[in-house]
């Protein structure tokens, strides 16, 4: 092909013109400017590179062809609807553009976000090298402070809330027996999001003054004041946020319209249910984490003073809007995986999920309490103080909608019939280390405690147990259940085991101490500390790269498994929900006829109970003109 | 289609395993090891030395939180490794299910009920502790009230001297048994108040005032930690609380608070001994010490916090090396920002500073 016509055909080639001209623009926007005001610099390299972060990436965006359907529409090109041919991939260079197959986006999202961990995670080795002995051993306070910033932002933003979106947006159509998402080429924009967020927040260690170093709540006014890599983050979260927000839209629409012939809602399996909540509560509180970057984003590029006391600023205000988000975050992390767990408990105890209803009313009531308990990260903010007795009240309480989980999974278990294979071993895993998780939350509810314990290393075992023992566990569980599905190959058992072993001692070797030096008085985010906490240091950290090695057994049983793994079967787990009546991977649009439901999701054990049928034969998708029957069974699923 | 056997319960023939199984064993290990467990979570050594008369109800009520936790977890763990040790399938139940239990209304209003009475009835105790340690002491109690000030990277101490001026300490003095008041402010960004043997901290906010009462109770020498990142020097930001018998707290007060500045050791201010006047000492013995931020070969200091003092002074003059310490804003080394705490002319005696100077103007030549 021709170079000009390779530059202008969208994909990754003028996805970087396109960003260089965004950085051309803004530099040329930025003097202009500076030149109207009469600014002496008239270039700015600070005041360029601001506007660049915020419209580079759209050049990106546009050049890689993520508008070019509704530019074509808005301008009055012809355009076709039902536009398939960015859609299904052929080969392997199908995942390195736009695609609008939610199959093809769910492995963009699941590779990518595993790309992002593992670069979070030898961030994580570079903290606990540094902090293996008190004093100084490899980096200075500043470089330490980005060091754990950008651990945990990477994590939060760029792993566990995409990954789930990934896993999500691979089944849940393929659950609810639809062709595809509510909105494909929103979905393909939603991705393309994730990769600028993360090259933006990692690209933060290459800016003068290094990456931002204010934690990944980004407090303010320490954020405000910070050199230029704090706006990586400002801004990078920006778009990790729209990408969080679109998805959840579209998930809501496509769970609310989009079920097949008799999909009623107490017929959907509870990972669907689990993502309809978590969406609920993407779409809610997201905008409030943009809200709160965006005050930042004024003070520190444009001397607003949101939270400067000195011109009339606020500083509480910021943890507020903060936490308003970043406390239903945290069940933006676990719903998805309460999903899973439900799923996976199921197939492997061979038993229906106890409880089913309460297990969906638990979620919502979760999505609920969940937007209730926000300043219990405020206990010593110095806020007014009575809020705090109201916020400890509705924090114990948000544990009995766990706690019916939990115990209704325990249900689930007794007298089935167990396989405990790599997928149910992280399950069982997840069980007994989420429960420890949610024990030191309750423990965090409790006011006279936490005046001792926040800001400590208690906090930071509190966290990892929820979001690694609970989140990551879940994540790798639903890697290895869905693997045969998503790739057509069987993953390696025995490795798979290897991996959860190491993964499960070492978690705890790391994790469980830090409880214990954080009540002796250990602070969180210190580069140095006082030699008596040097000998648990010590422990910790040789635990910690045992845990980083172990994440390496989990990569090379996956990418080894891929390419030559043993053909997996459509079912091979004997599943009855939907995503396993269909091959493995499924056809381009899902299911060539369309799927009649006709029971629960988890009727084992019935004798001949299915989920969904496949008769009356009705055909699904354009392979042939429809017959009339078959346009009101396709309209059915958009009832 | 052979004749099913007449013997098979129905669930046999259907390819489903019944395993209907008592639960008093399971009990029983729960029990058992709940027990234990809480025996080994009241044994652990917790926290650090008490040292406030708040201390107590917080670490009572920490150990009632450790007696309810332990059976929660020993309950889940022991039924999920009963679970696989009972019902993991065997050879030859490769095609079975489990029997089709959808629920179970008793067993799901009993795991309700239950966890939400436990939580109510933890936060109505958590509620009386904590009206207990914020309680004002009863009227005509007396209180001494110290402000304190956070900058990036210290503390600084206010107290009322007898003239109703300020007297500013780079290190807490407390009297035992007197209930004290901290208002806490800050200069730049957030800071945290903690002193962990007390037990309490909160934030020091920019633009507000935040306060916590503590009465010490308990004589001896506490760190004072600041626990909310307030930047590159954050795990540095650590000074000591001296709690003492009332009438000494009383003598240091009147002496601080008098005492003639131009006074060669007049004070114990630098938190080294008093008088001291060996620059080394005073290195590493002043507070916020100069050896947690600076290496210098000499001192055996090795943080790199600020310039190396070895190669950043080489050829200053006496004039410079005191500006630095008491001014250290007005002239930077090459690749540092401004971030020594200013306080030092303030927080030293001048013959401190002299001595400082001195040792530093040595190490220069050298």
């Amino acid at each position: 092909m021709a170079l000009t016509a390779r530059l202008g055909k969208p994909g990754l080639l003028r996805g970087l013109w396109g960003l260089l001209i965004g950085i051309a623009f803004s530099a040329a926007l930025d003097i202009a400017i500076r030149a109207a005001y009469g600014y002496d610099p008239l270039v700015d390299a600070e005041a360029i590179t601001i506007v660049s972060l915020l419209v580079a990436p759209f050049g990106f965006l546009i050049g890689i062809g993520a508008f070019s359907h509704w530019f074509y529409w808005a301008s009055g090109k012809p355009t076709q609807p039902e536009d398939h041919s960015s859609h299904g991939a052929k080969s392997w260079k199908d995942y390195f553009g736009v695609n609008t197959d939610h199959k093809v986006i769910g492995i963009q999202y699941v590779v990518t976000s595993f790309f992002f961990m593992f670069i979070g995670g030898l961030l994580a080795m570079l903290v606990r090298a540094e902090l293996a002995a008190p004093g100084q051993q490899f980096v200075d306070g500043n470089a330490y402070n980005g060091i754990f910033s950008v651990h945990a932002s990477l994590m939060i933003f760029l792993f566990i809330i995409p990954v789930f979106a990934g896993l999500a947006n691979y089944v849940i159509p393929l659950m609810l027996g639809a062709p595809d998402m509510a909105f494909p080429r929103l979905n393909a924009l939603s991705f393309w999001l994730l990769p600028v967020a993360g090259i933006m927040m990692t690209a933060s260690f290459l800016v003068p003054g290094g990456s931002f170093a204010a934690g990944w709540t980004a407090y303010a006014p320490l954020s405000t004041s910070m050199p230029l890599g704090q706006l990586f983050f400002t801004v990078g979260v920006q778009f990790a946020g729209a990408s969080s927000i679109a998805t959840g839209l579209n998930f809501l629409v496509t769970i609310i319209t989009m079920r097949a012939p008799g999909m009623s809602f107490w017929r959907m399996p509870l990972l669907v249910w689990a993502n309809f909540s978590t969406s609920l509560l993407v779409v809610i509180a997201t905008p409030f984490i943009a809200a709160s970057q965006f005050f930042v984003l004024f003070d520190r590029a444009l001397g607003f003073n949101f939270f400067n006391p000195a011109g009339g600023g606020d500083v509480l205000m910021y943890q507020h809007v903060f936490w308003f988000y970043s406390h239903p975050a945290v069940y933006i992390m676990m719903l998805p995986g309460f999903g899973i767990v439900s799923e996976v408990l199921s197939v492997k105890s061979r038993k229906p999920v106890f409880g089913y209803r309460m297990m969906a009313f638990s979620l919502l009531a979760i999505v609920l309490l969940g937007f209730t308990v926000w300043a219990h990260h405020m206990f010593v903010s110095g806020m007014q103080g009575w809020i705090r007795v109201p916020m400890m009240v509705t924090t114990a309480i948000i544990a009995v909608p766990t706690g019916i989980k939990i115990f209704s999974w325990l249900a689930t278990l007794w007298r089935g019939v167990l396989t405990l294979d790599t997928p149910m071993l992280f399950t069982l895993g997840f069980l007994t280390m989420f429960t420890l998780g949610g024990i030191s939350g309750v423990v965090l509810a409790m006011i006279p405690v936490v005046i001792h314990v926040s800001d400590t290393y208690f906090i930071v075992a509190h966290i990892h147990y929820v979001l690694y023992g609970g989140s990551l566990f879940t994540i790798f569980a639903g890697v290895y259940f869905w693997f045969p599905k998503m790739t057509g190959r069987m993953f390696d058992d025995t490795l798979g085991k290897v991996h959860f072993w190491m993964t499960f001692i070492a978690f705890n070797a790391t994790f469980a101490p830090m409880h214990v030096i954080g009540v002796q008085g250990m602070p969180r985010r210190v580069a140095d500390y006082p030699e008596q906490f040097a000998t648990w240091n010590l422990v910790i950290s040789i635990s910690s790269f045992v845990l980083g090695i172990s994440t390496l057994v989990f990569l090379y049983n996956i990418v080894s498994s891929w390419r030559g793994g043993p053909r997996a079967s459509g079912n091979p787990w004997k599943s009855l929900t939907l995503e396993w009546q269909v091959t493995s991977p499924p056809p381009v649009f899902n299911f060539d006829r369309i799927p009649t439901v006709v029971g629960g999701p988890y009727e084992y054990g019935v004798p001949g109970a299915v989920h969904g049928t496949f008769t009356p034969a009705v055909t699904a998708q354009k392979t042939d003109p429809p017959p009339v029957a078959a346009s009101s069974g396709g309209s059915g699923e958009r009832e | 289609m052979a004749a099913p056997d007449k013997n098979l319960p129905d669930y046999e023939r259907l390819g489903i395993s019944d395993r209907k199984t008592p639960i008093g064993p399971l009990l029983a290990i729960a029990t058992v090891a709940s027990v234990l467990g809480i025996a080994l979570g009241l044994l652990i050594d917790w926290f650090p030395i008490a040292a406030s008369e708040q201390a107590g109800p917080i670490d009572t009520l920490w150990d009632v939180l450790i007696i309810c936790s332990v059976p929660v977890f020993v309950l889940v763990s022991t039924v999920v490794l009963y679970s696989v040790y009972r019902f993991r399938q065997r050879p030859g139940e490769e095609d079975k299910d489990g029997p089709p239990i959808h629920g179970n209304t008793r067993l799901e209003i009993i795991w309700t009920t239950i966890p939400a009475v436990m939580m109510l009835a933890l936060c109505v105790y958590a509620y009386v502790v904590l009206r207990d340690i914020e309680d004002a002491p009863a009227k005509g109690t007396k209180t001494l009230n110290v402000r304190v000030v956070g900058e990036q990277f210290t503390w600084t101490f206010f107290y009322k001297g007898g003239d109703g001026k300020d007297v500013a300490s780079p290190q807490l003095y407390l009297p035992k048994g007197t209930p004290v008041k901290f208002t806490i402010q800050s200069k730049d960004v957030i800071h945290d108040f903690w002193v962990p043997a007390f037990r309490l901290k909160i934030d020091a906010v920019p633009g507000i005032d935040t306060s916590y009462r503590v009465t010490p109770n308990r004589e001896g020498r506490y760190p004072v930690v600041c626990a909310e990142l307030c930047g590159l020097g954050h795990a540095v930001m650590r000074q000591t609380a001296v709690v003492m018998p009332p009438a000494d707290f009383d003598a240091w007060l009147t002496k601080k608070a008098s005492g003639d500045e131009g006074a060669a050791g007049g004070g114990t201010a630098a938190g080294a001994a008093p008088g001291e006047t060996d620059g080394k000492t005073l290195f590493t013995g002043v507070q916020p010490s100069c050896g947690s931020c600076h290496t210098l070969a000499d001192a055996g200091t090795t943080a790199e916090v600020g310039p190396n003092l070895g190669e950043s002074l080489k050829g200053k003059d006496e004039a410079y090396i005191r500006e630095s310490i008491v001014d250290p804003g007005a002239k930077l080394a090459e690749g540092f920002q401004n971030l020594m705490p200013p306080t030092y002319g303030e927080t030293l005696d001048p013959a401190e500073v002299d001595a400082l100077v001195e040792y530093l103007l040595e190490q220069a030549k050298g």
